[in-house]
């Protein structure tokens, strides 16, 4: 079966300024994937190029098998997209938006519109010029949710949902992925990537710098631990993978590679533990990690892991 | 915190912004005057024959209805005559577009929200366009006095005739301020207050052509005629159009204190929840998205040809009046007939309308991408080339339309109030019909533009008309010939009525009209959106 989404290498410039700079990402049929990068990174420039608005200058595109600029509109029958930034026509209604899109898609399904219009708690008579902007966000989705397709790219579509109505979201793209849905999800809030995402691509100037399910991301990162021992701790800082130690007395914290994480253990128990907290880390550190400047490999502790210490 | 810290903030941010479109609208609006001076200097040297027109001009009701009655026989007395309404009708739409534009535009669009975070008075955004608007005002006034007085109008007239055009701009702006108050969109307080311009426009013509005196009395415009520049100056009237401009900035910005940001005062009417079934194409969608401009534009079709029809009545008389004017009319009508000639001149000016909106709308196409509206359209099975195709197809069909409308409504009023039957009728149509190719030229170098080099579409198809235009005012009434007249496609349409159809230049302004075109679905199919 031919991933939902490859892409190699992929390049693109805006004059002078370069977007992607030999982007990958794959996405399996039937995965819901996290697209994660700040601002600027290149996400939203992907997802165009994805849905042939722009044309690659290099690199290899592949979406459903097709090739994303030349079969577009082919393409198209088969997706759904909600853009991060929603603009509609004012003068049209939520309701007939919500239509319209669906209509020159291929099609809705009018009860899921109807079941996801009160989900969202979507009045579809408001003319769109009187939408907040997370109204204009309901009404995207409604639309690429209705409708009956194989793929979802989403680009950040949470940005203006209160927490409530991000659940609901959460629910419909667990849903969506029950009936076999692909999703490819570009988001900043980590809680939801975690929460939703099978696998995750995170890139950072147009690069992708880190992919894999979250175990194996986790894997390549720090476990926070801290405790309190029943007497003062020695070598641990000749200890290999050890960052970020702080002493005081018995008590101890630090940041440790989670392969060296049983060394630091079989030390501690030799020192008698009195209570220990271990904290896997999130997604939040294995992204700060990478944006904070130094990419894969960084040895310097960063912020994150000063933070969660100071935490744990 | 003032309500009005950041006040000079704003106002040099919209300078900033502003300097080209500002410099444009006064270059223009000063150029009107000057094109108009020069060119009655030249009609009527030494004051020869202007009794004969004033004559005309007073009487013709039609004349009445777009400029209003003559104060004085002199060569002041016509440019005032000429200048007056018309010239607050222009400033008072700069006024008006200047005023939403840095008020409720940019508070739809989130700009304003922006600037208010940072420490900006309540009243800032408000004062600093009333200040920019009105300093607009002035420096316009400047230029076009001026103009005048440089080219020859005596002093005190000059003056009394700009301070009327720019009160009227004054008045306006504070009208606009009002409405973007009470509308909660920049196009229905544009809508609001453009309305209302054209109202007043119309109350005055209604006074002036048909009476009573006194309902020209109910307009400012009016009040800016009353000043009678070149008679007997009657400088109170003035105090009336500064008396209301003051009062109706202070009431915008009481109304301002009484709202949320970003909402109105008039209520917002709910829509349908649901789409018709027939909105399910790109060219539905493009229909529904253009169809209250097309109303609007119709409408001026029924009124624009049903007053220049009226008028061709006294056209001959006004012939009389002077040699000049007869050479230019019937030099760019290419006939003896002075009232076949007065309907090129009238067709002509139909073709120009009919260029701005087909213009306006192809560069829909421009907005829509820009704002983001184009990409989900593109995501789904929409193709570029449908997409693009349905903004074209109500571009063309309205253009038509329009012209059509115009020259039925012109033979309509033409043969209602002189002589003529059906086929009178039939030939101001076609009169108005060959105009159609050169229109859609420049609706096809706006697709052209707009699919091959975007960022300089809004620009360059304005421009290209504005040119055309020019080449127009030069060719009627400056009476030069130049090349800018041979690069209009205007100059190239037939001169109908009165003169033999040549199908040769409708049919290459038609291919020159399909190739722009062509040439920019292709730049569309290729380039990267957004």
């Amino acid at each position: 079966m031919t991933d939902a989404i490859d892409v190699a290498g992929l390049r693109k410039s805006y004059g002078k300024t370069v977007a992607l700079d030999g982007l990958d990402l794959t996405v399996a049929p039937g995965e819901v994937h996290g697209f994660l990068g700040p601002n600027g990174s290149g996400k939203t420039t992907t997802i165009r190029i994805l849905l042939g608005l722009l044309r690659a200058d290099g690199g290899t595109a592949r979406l459903l098998g097709g090739d994303p600029w030349a079969q577009a509109t082919e393409l198209h029958h088969r997706l759904a997209y909600v853009p991060g930034d929603v603009n509609l026509w004012p003068n049209l209604t939520g309701g007939e938006v919500i239509d319209l899109l669906g209509r020159l898609r291929g099609g809705l399904d009018v009860r899921r519109r109807a079941s996801l219009l009160d989900r969202f708690e979507l009045n579809p008579a408001v003319k769109a010029r009187a939408y907040s902007k997370g109204n204009r966000q309901k009404v995207a989705l409604v639309a690429a949710l209705a409708s009956d397709v194989e793929l979802l790219l989403l680009d950040e579509p949470t940005a203006g949902l209160d927490p409530l109505m991000e659940a609901a979201f959460r629910a419909c793209v667990r849903e969506g992925r029950s009936l076999g849905r692909t999703v490819l999800l570009s988001s900043h809030i980590l809680s939801e990537v975690e929460a939703l995402c099978d696998r995750v691509t995170i890139i950072r100037l147009g690069r992708t710098v880190e992919t894999g399910s979250l175990a194996d991301l986790r894997h390549l990162t720090r476990t926070s631990v801290a405790a309190e021992l029943a007497a003062p701790p020695v070598g641990l800082d000749r200890l290999a993978g050890v960052h970020g130690l702080e002493v005081e007395g018995t008590r101890m914290r630090c940041e440790v590679d989670t392969e060296e994480l049983d060394a630091l253990l079989k030390r501690l128990t030799e020192a008698g533990v009195r209570s220990l907290t271990c904290q896997p880390p999130t997604l939040e550190q294995l992204f700060l990690r990478h944006y904070s400047g130094d990419g894969p490999g960084a040895s310097d502790v960063t912020a994150a892991g000063e933070r969660d210490g100071a935490v744990a | 915190m003032s309500t009005l810290a950041g006040t000079g903030a704003l106002i040099r941010l919209a300078l900033r912004r502003d300097r080209t479109m500002l410099a444009g609208w006064i270059y223009g609006l000063t150029g009107f005057v000057a094109a108009t001076v020069y060119g009655f200097k030249k009609l009527y040297p030494g004051g020869v024959g202007i009794t004969i027109f004033a004559a005309t001009a007073s009487t013709n009701s039609a004349f009445l209805a777009l400029y209003g009655p003559m104060y004085g026989i002199s060569l002041g007395s016509l440019v005032a005559w000429r200048d007056t309404a018309v010239g607050a009708l222009g400033t008072g739409l700069f006024s008006v577009f200047l005023m939403v534009r840095h008020t409720r535009a940019d508070e739809e669009s989130g700009r304003l929200e922006l600037l208010g975070s940072a420490p900006v008075g309540r009243h800032a955004a408000l004062v600093s366009a009333l200040v920019i608007t009105c300093c607009a005002n002035l420096v316009l006034g400047a230029a076009m006095t001026g103009v005048a007085i440089v080219l020859g109008l005596p002093v005190t007239g000059t003056v009394a005739m700009v301070a009327a055009i720019i009160g009227c701009g004054l008045v306006f702006t504070a009208v606009a301020a009002v409405a973007a108050q009470l509308a909660s969109t920049a196009r229905a307080a544009r809508g609001l207050a453009i309305g209302l311009l054209v109202g007043f426009y119309l109350v005055r013509a209604l006074g002036d052509a048909a009476g009573p005196r006194w309902v020209t009395w109910l307009s400012p415009i009016g009040w800016a005629e009353e000043i009678r520049a070149f008679g007997t100056i009657r400088w109170w009237v003035l105090a009336l159009l500064a008396v209301t401009a003051v009062g109706l900035a202070v009431v915008a910005a009481v109304l301002a204190v009484h709202r949320d940001y970003d909402a109105g005062l008039l209520p917002q009417r709910p829509g349908s929840p649901q789409a018709a079934p027939s909105l399910r194409t790109p060219l539905a969608l493009a229909w529904r998205l253009h169809r209250a401009a097309l109303a609007a534009w119709l409408v001026l079709a029924l009124v624009f040809g049903g007053v220049f029809g009226a008028a061709a009545k006294g056209i001959q008389s006004l012939a009389r009046s002077s040699g000049g004017m007869r050479h230019a009319v019937t030099q760019l009508g290419g006939t003896s007939q002075f009232t076949d000639a007065y309907f090129v001149l009238v067709m002509t000016m139909v073709g120009l309308f009919a260029a701005g909106y087909a213009i306006s709308t192809v560069l829909r196409l421009h907005s829509e991408e820009a704002d983001g509206r184009a990409d989900p359209m593109l995501a789904t099975g929409t193709g570029r080339l449908a997409w693009g195709l349905s903004h074209l197809a109500v571009a063309w069909a309205g253009t038509l339309l329009f012209v059509l409308v115009t020259g039925l409504a012109a033979g309509v009023g033409f043969v209602a109030t002189a002589a003529g039957g059906g086929s009178e009728v039939g030939r101001i149509v076609a009169a108005a019909l060959v105009q159609v190719p050169a229109a859609l030229v420049l609706a096809g170098l706006a697709a052209a533009l707009f699919g091959l080099v975007p960022r300089a579409s809004v620009g360059g198809a304005w421009s290209a008309l504005s040119v055309v235009v020019l080449a127009f005012l030069v060719g009627t009434l400056l009476q030069l010939s130049h090349w800018i007249l041979d690069i209009s496609p205007f100059t190239h349409v037939p001169k109908l009525p009165g003169s033999a159809v040549s199908p040769a230049p409708l049919v290459w302004l038609s291919v020159a009209a399909v190739l722009l075109t062509v040439a920019g679905l292709a730049g569309l199919r290729r380039r990267d959106i957004g």
